[in-house]
Protein backbone atom coordinates (compact mmCIF):
# COMPACT_ATOMS: atom_id res chain seq x y z
CA UNK A 1 0.00 0.00 0.00
CA UNK A 2 2.79 2.36 0.57
CA UNK A 3 3.94 1.85 -3.20
CA UNK A 4 0.81 2.52 -4.23
CA UNK A 5 2.09 6.25 -2.58
CA UNK A 6 5.38 6.63 -4.64
CA UNK A 7 3.45 5.28 -8.09
CA UNK A 8 1.01 8.41 -7.40
CA UNK A 9 3.95 10.31 -6.52
CA UNK A 10 5.89 10.15 -9.83
CA UNK A 11 2.54 10.42 -12.16
CA UNK A 12 2.13 13.44 -10.98
CA UNK A 13 6.01 14.47 -12.06
CA UNK A 14 5.41 12.65 -15.12
CA UNK A 15 2.11 13.83 -16.07
CA UNK A 16 3.49 17.14 -14.74
CA UNK A 17 5.78 17.25 -17.60
CA UNK A 18 4.20 15.28 -20.65
CA UNK A 19 1.54 18.03 -20.25
CA UNK A 20 3.13 20.78 -21.84
CA UNK A 21 4.05 18.53 -24.50
CA UNK A 22 0.45 17.53 -25.27
CA UNK A 23 -1.29 20.93 -24.76
CA UNK A 24 1.34 23.41 -26.81
CA UNK A 25 3.14 20.50 -29.33
CA UNK A 26 4.08 23.32 -31.62
CA UNK A 27 6.05 24.97 -29.37
CA UNK A 28 9.86 25.68 -29.31
CA UNK A 29 10.61 24.27 -26.40
CA UNK A 30 14.65 25.82 -26.86
CA UNK A 31 15.97 26.05 -23.43
CA UNK A 32 16.05 29.27 -21.24
CA UNK A 33 19.39 29.47 -20.42
CA UNK A 34 19.84 30.05 -24.72
CA UNK A 35 16.62 32.48 -24.35
CA UNK A 36 18.50 34.37 -21.80
CA UNK A 37 21.76 34.17 -23.31
CA UNK A 38 19.57 35.71 -26.73
CA UNK A 39 18.29 38.48 -24.20
CA UNK A 40 21.50 39.65 -23.97
CA UNK A 41 22.80 39.36 -26.91
CA UNK A 42 19.70 41.52 -28.27
CA UNK A 43 21.34 44.19 -26.17
CA UNK A 44 24.31 44.29 -28.59
CA UNK A 45 26.22 42.63 -25.99
CA UNK A 46 29.64 40.23 -27.56
CA UNK A 47 30.79 38.00 -24.98
CA UNK A 48 34.38 37.87 -24.61
CA UNK A 49 35.22 34.48 -23.90
CA UNK A 50 34.21 31.22 -25.54
CA UNK A 51 34.16 27.94 -24.61
CA UNK A 52 37.05 25.93 -24.53
CA UNK A 53 35.82 23.37 -26.12
CA UNK A 54 32.27 22.74 -27.48
CA UNK A 55 31.32 19.59 -28.15
CA UNK A 56 30.83 19.14 -32.49
CA UNK A 57 27.18 18.30 -32.66
CA UNK A 58 23.93 18.28 -31.23
CA UNK A 59 24.11 14.83 -31.35
CA UNK A 60 27.59 14.45 -29.24
CA UNK A 61 25.76 17.26 -26.86
CA UNK A 62 23.26 14.64 -26.44
CA UNK A 63 25.52 11.85 -25.85
CA UNK A 64 27.56 13.72 -23.02
CA UNK A 65 24.24 14.87 -21.24
CA UNK A 66 22.82 11.17 -21.23
CA UNK A 67 26.27 10.31 -20.33
CA UNK A 68 26.05 12.58 -17.54
CA UNK A 69 22.35 11.37 -16.40
CA UNK A 70 23.60 7.87 -17.08
CA UNK A 71 26.05 7.78 -14.41
CA UNK A 72 23.81 9.55 -12.01
CA UNK A 73 21.25 7.09 -12.16
CA UNK A 74 23.82 4.31 -11.91
CA UNK A 75 24.63 5.57 -8.81
CA UNK A 76 21.49 5.81 -7.10
CA UNK A 77 20.60 2.42 -8.58
CA UNK A 78 23.30 1.27 -7.14
CA UNK A 79 22.71 2.38 -3.85
CA UNK A 80 19.13 1.69 -3.15
CA UNK A 81 19.45 -1.63 -4.54
CA UNK A 82 22.63 -2.21 -2.01
CA UNK A 83 21.04 -1.08 0.70
CA UNK A 84 17.44 -2.93 -0.25
CA UNK A 85 19.38 -6.07 -0.69
CA UNK A 86 20.90 -5.57 2.97
CA UNK A 87 18.76 -5.23 4.58
CA UNK A 88 16.41 -8.32 3.04
CA UNK A 89 19.45 -10.38 3.99
CA UNK A 90 19.44 -9.22 7.55
CA UNK A 91 15.47 -9.84 7.58
CA UNK A 92 15.93 -13.57 6.54
CA UNK A 93 18.60 -13.64 9.58
CA UNK A 94 16.28 -12.81 12.13
CA UNK A 95 13.36 -14.67 11.05
CA UNK A 96 16.18 -17.59 11.12
CA UNK A 97 17.51 -17.73 14.62
CA UNK B 1 20.21 28.81 -14.73
CA UNK B 2 23.76 28.69 -16.77
CA UNK B 3 24.99 32.10 -17.56
CA UNK B 4 26.91 31.44 -21.10
CA UNK B 5 30.83 31.42 -21.26
CA UNK B 6 31.83 35.18 -21.72
CA UNK B 7 28.55 36.66 -20.92
CA UNK B 8 29.57 37.93 -17.97
CA UNK B 9 31.62 41.30 -18.41
CA UNK B 10 34.51 42.78 -16.15
CA UNK B 11 34.20 43.09 -13.31
CA UNK B 12 31.16 41.12 -12.43
CA UNK B 13 32.85 37.45 -12.94
CA UNK B 14 35.62 38.46 -10.73
CA UNK B 15 33.29 39.39 -7.99
CA UNK B 16 31.19 36.30 -8.07
CA UNK B 17 34.34 34.00 -8.09
CA UNK B 18 35.06 36.61 -5.21
CA UNK B 19 32.04 35.56 -3.20
CA UNK B 20 32.03 32.29 -4.16
CA UNK B 21 34.82 31.75 -2.85
CA UNK B 22 34.81 31.61 1.05
CA UNK B 23 31.38 28.91 0.82
CA UNK B 24 33.77 26.66 -1.26
CA UNK B 25 36.65 26.76 0.94
CA UNK B 26 33.92 25.92 3.80
CA UNK B 27 32.62 23.34 1.82
CA UNK B 28 35.62 21.60 1.17
CA UNK B 29 36.46 22.29 5.17
CA UNK B 30 33.12 20.23 5.60
CA UNK B 31 33.50 17.70 3.28
CA UNK B 32 36.83 16.31 5.18
CA UNK B 33 35.73 16.61 8.90
CA UNK B 34 32.31 14.57 7.54
CA UNK B 35 34.72 12.00 5.49
CA UNK B 36 37.24 11.58 8.48
CA UNK B 37 34.80 11.63 11.56
CA UNK B 38 31.73 9.84 9.53
CA UNK B 39 33.64 7.85 6.53
CA UNK B 40 30.24 5.71 6.45
CA UNK B 41 28.99 9.18 4.96
CA UNK B 42 30.93 8.63 2.11
CA UNK B 43 28.22 6.63 0.02
CA UNK B 44 25.21 8.99 0.77
CA UNK B 45 27.86 12.10 -0.24
CA UNK B 46 28.52 9.89 -3.57
CA UNK B 47 24.19 9.63 -3.43
CA UNK B 48 23.55 13.32 -3.10
CA UNK B 49 26.26 14.21 -6.00
CA UNK B 50 24.63 11.59 -8.52
CA UNK B 51 21.31 13.21 -7.60
CA UNK B 52 22.32 16.53 -8.48
CA UNK B 53 24.13 15.00 -11.83
CA UNK B 54 20.66 13.44 -13.00
CA UNK B 55 18.35 16.22 -12.39
CA UNK B 56 20.92 18.89 -13.44
CA UNK B 57 21.15 17.06 -17.06
CA UNK B 58 17.13 16.98 -17.41
CA UNK B 59 16.14 19.35 -19.44
CA UNK B 60 12.40 19.25 -19.67
CA UNK B 61 9.80 20.94 -21.01
CA UNK B 62 7.39 23.34 -19.52
CA UNK B 63 4.15 25.03 -19.99
CA UNK B 64 5.68 28.49 -21.07
CA UNK B 65 6.79 26.29 -24.14
CA UNK B 66 10.64 26.47 -23.49
CA UNK B 67 12.86 23.87 -21.63
CA UNK B 68 14.85 23.91 -18.33
CA UNK B 69 16.24 21.81 -15.95
CA UNK B 70 16.19 21.44 -12.22
CA UNK B 71 19.19 21.37 -10.12
CA UNK B 72 19.14 18.42 -7.59
CA UNK B 73 20.81 21.23 -4.86
CA UNK B 74 18.00 21.02 -2.32
CA UNK B 75 17.57 17.54 -1.09
CA UNK B 76 21.65 17.09 -0.83
CA UNK B 77 21.44 20.57 1.16
CA UNK B 78 19.38 19.29 3.31
CA UNK B 79 20.97 15.65 3.88
CA UNK B 80 24.54 16.34 4.04
CA UNK B 81 24.35 20.44 4.46
CA UNK B 82 24.47 23.14 2.27
CA UNK B 83 28.78 23.77 2.83
CA UNK B 84 29.34 20.29 0.92
CA UNK B 85 26.78 20.94 -1.78
CA UNK B 86 28.20 23.93 -2.60
CA UNK B 87 31.27 21.28 -3.68
CA UNK B 88 29.34 18.94 -5.46
CA UNK B 89 27.35 21.74 -7.51
CA UNK B 90 31.13 23.22 -8.27
CA UNK B 91 32.13 19.73 -9.73
CA UNK B 92 28.98 19.48 -11.62
CA UNK B 93 29.14 22.70 -12.91
CA UNK B 94 32.82 22.27 -13.98
CA UNK B 95 31.91 18.93 -16.12
CA UNK B 96 29.49 20.66 -17.83
CA UNK B 97 31.64 24.22 -18.45
CA UNK B 98 34.37 21.73 -19.60
CA UNK B 99 32.59 19.17 -21.41
CA UNK B 100 29.40 20.55 -22.77
CA UNK B 101 29.63 24.15 -22.98
CA UNK B 102 27.29 24.46 -20.89
CA UNK B 103 27.84 27.10 -18.53
CA UNK B 104 31.79 28.60 -18.55
CA UNK B 105 34.59 28.88 -16.33
CA UNK B 106 34.22 32.35 -16.60
CA UNK B 107 30.88 32.11 -15.10
CA UNK B 108 31.71 29.68 -12.77
CA UNK B 109 32.09 31.73 -10.00
CA UNK B 110 28.47 33.20 -10.56
CA UNK B 111 26.53 30.27 -11.67
CA UNK B 112 28.49 28.04 -8.28
CA UNK B 113 26.66 31.14 -6.30
CA UNK B 114 23.25 31.00 -7.66
CA UNK B 115 23.16 26.65 -7.70
CA UNK B 116 25.45 25.54 -5.01
CA UNK B 117 25.59 28.91 -2.66
CA UNK B 118 22.23 30.33 -2.62
CA UNK B 119 19.80 27.34 -3.60
CA UNK B 120 21.00 24.90 -0.92
CA UNK B 121 20.93 27.77 1.34
CA UNK B 122 17.86 28.14 1.40
CA UNK B 123 16.83 24.98 0.73
CA UNK B 124 18.07 24.22 4.17
CA UNK B 125 16.70 26.92 5.79
CA UNK B 126 13.43 26.20 4.85
CA UNK B 127 13.98 22.73 5.85
CA UNK B 128 15.68 23.84 9.27
CA UNK B 129 12.03 26.21 9.69
CA UNK B 130 9.68 23.34 8.76
CA UNK B 131 11.10 21.49 11.42
CA UNK B 132 10.78 24.26 13.90
CA UNK B 133 7.13 24.58 13.54
CA UNK B 134 6.85 20.27 13.44
CA UNK B 135 5.53 19.63 9.83
CA UNK B 136 6.46 16.40 8.11
CA UNK B 137 9.68 15.43 6.76
CA UNK B 138 8.00 14.71 3.32
CA UNK B 139 6.51 18.45 3.82
CA UNK B 140 9.95 19.71 4.63
CA UNK B 141 11.58 18.23 1.97
CA UNK B 142 9.42 18.87 -0.41
CA UNK B 143 9.42 22.76 -0.07
CA UNK B 144 13.22 22.90 0.27
CA UNK B 145 13.54 21.17 -2.58
CA UNK B 146 11.38 22.97 -4.34
CA UNK B 147 12.19 26.40 -3.22
CA UNK B 148 15.63 25.57 -3.40
CA UNK B 149 15.41 24.81 -7.38
CA UNK B 150 13.38 28.32 -8.18
CA UNK B 151 15.22 30.66 -5.76
CA UNK B 152 18.77 29.22 -8.08
CA UNK B 153 17.13 30.92 -11.16
CA UNK B 154 16.30 34.14 -8.89
CA UNK B 155 19.67 34.26 -8.25
CA UNK B 156 20.24 33.88 -11.62
CA UNK B 157 17.86 36.70 -13.35
CA UNK B 158 19.22 39.17 -10.34
CA UNK B 159 22.84 38.28 -11.50
CA UNK B 160 21.64 39.21 -15.07
CA UNK B 161 19.93 42.07 -14.39
CA UNK B 162 22.91 43.69 -12.58
CA UNK B 163 25.14 43.71 -15.53
CA UNK B 164 22.32 44.08 -18.40
CA UNK B 165 19.72 46.68 -16.80
CA UNK B 166 16.98 47.82 -19.54
CA UNK B 167 16.39 51.57 -20.28
CA UNK B 168 14.02 51.29 -17.72
CA UNK B 169 16.80 50.00 -15.04
CA UNK B 170 17.32 47.40 -12.84
CA UNK B 171 13.88 45.78 -11.54
CA UNK B 172 12.43 45.94 -15.51
CA UNK B 173 15.36 43.84 -16.17
CA UNK B 174 15.32 41.64 -13.64
CA UNK B 175 11.84 41.10 -14.59
CA UNK B 176 12.60 40.60 -18.07
CA UNK B 177 15.22 37.60 -17.43
CA UNK B 178 12.71 36.50 -14.51
CA UNK B 179 10.10 35.89 -16.80
CA UNK B 180 12.16 33.94 -18.71
CA UNK B 181 13.86 31.32 -16.11
CA UNK B 182 11.28 31.36 -12.95
CA UNK B 183 8.33 30.83 -14.87
CA UNK B 184 9.39 27.97 -16.79
CA UNK B 185 10.90 26.62 -13.29
CA UNK B 186 7.75 26.26 -11.18
CA UNK B 187 6.70 23.10 -12.61
CA UNK B 188 10.27 21.86 -12.69
CA UNK B 189 10.78 22.91 -9.15
CA UNK B 190 7.61 20.64 -7.68
CA UNK B 191 9.09 18.20 -9.97
CA UNK B 192 12.48 18.03 -7.82
CA UNK B 193 10.57 18.31 -4.79
CA UNK B 194 8.62 15.40 -5.31
CA UNK B 195 11.33 13.23 -6.66
CA UNK B 196 13.62 15.16 -3.92
CA UNK B 197 10.75 13.21 -1.28
CA UNK B 198 10.86 9.75 -2.69
CA UNK B 199 14.73 9.54 -2.05
CA UNK B 200 14.20 11.19 1.65
CA UNK B 201 11.69 8.59 2.41
CA UNK B 202 14.09 5.90 0.78
CA UNK B 203 16.70 7.14 2.93
CA UNK B 204 15.07 7.86 5.83
CA UNK B 205 13.70 3.76 5.77
CA UNK B 206 16.76 2.53 5.73
CA UNK B 207 19.73 4.57 6.62
CA UNK B 208 17.68 5.96 9.41
CA UNK B 209 20.60 5.23 12.07
CA UNK B 210 23.05 7.61 9.40
CA UNK B 211 20.70 10.19 9.08
CA UNK B 212 20.46 10.84 12.74
CA UNK B 213 24.31 10.51 13.54
CA UNK B 214 24.13 13.39 10.92
CA UNK B 215 21.57 15.03 12.54
CA UNK B 216 18.97 15.44 10.00
CA UNK B 217 16.53 13.42 11.24
CA UNK B 218 15.73 12.40 14.95
CA UNK B 219 14.75 8.61 15.32
CA UNK B 220 11.28 8.23 16.99
CA UNK B 221 11.69 6.39 20.22
CA UNK B 222 14.79 5.43 20.83
CA UNK B 223 15.20 6.22 24.19
CA UNK B 224 18.25 4.98 26.13
CA UNK B 225 16.40 2.59 28.33
CA UNK B 226 15.15 0.88 25.26
CA UNK B 227 18.49 1.21 23.52
CA UNK B 228 19.45 -0.95 26.49
CA UNK B 229 16.31 -3.52 26.16
CA UNK B 230 18.08 -4.18 22.28
CA UNK B 231 20.57 -5.10 23.44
Amino acid sequence: MKSRYYIVLIAIVVVMFAAPLLFAPSAEYSGSDSAAEQAISDTGYKPWFSPIWEPPSGEIETLLFSLQAAAGALIIGYFVGYERGKRAKKDIKTTQS
Amino acid sequence: MHIMEGFLPHPWWEIWFIIALPFIAYGIYKLSKVTKKIPEALPLLALMGAFIFVLSALKLPSVTGSTSHPTGTGLAAVVVGPGITSVLSLIVLIFQALLLAHGGLTTLGANVFSMGIVGPLTAYAIWVACKKVRLSNSVGVFLAAAFGDLITYVVTSVQLALVFPTSAGFFDAFLKFGTIFAITQIPLAIGEGILAVILFDFLAKYKGQLLATLKVIKLPHSTPAQEAAKQ
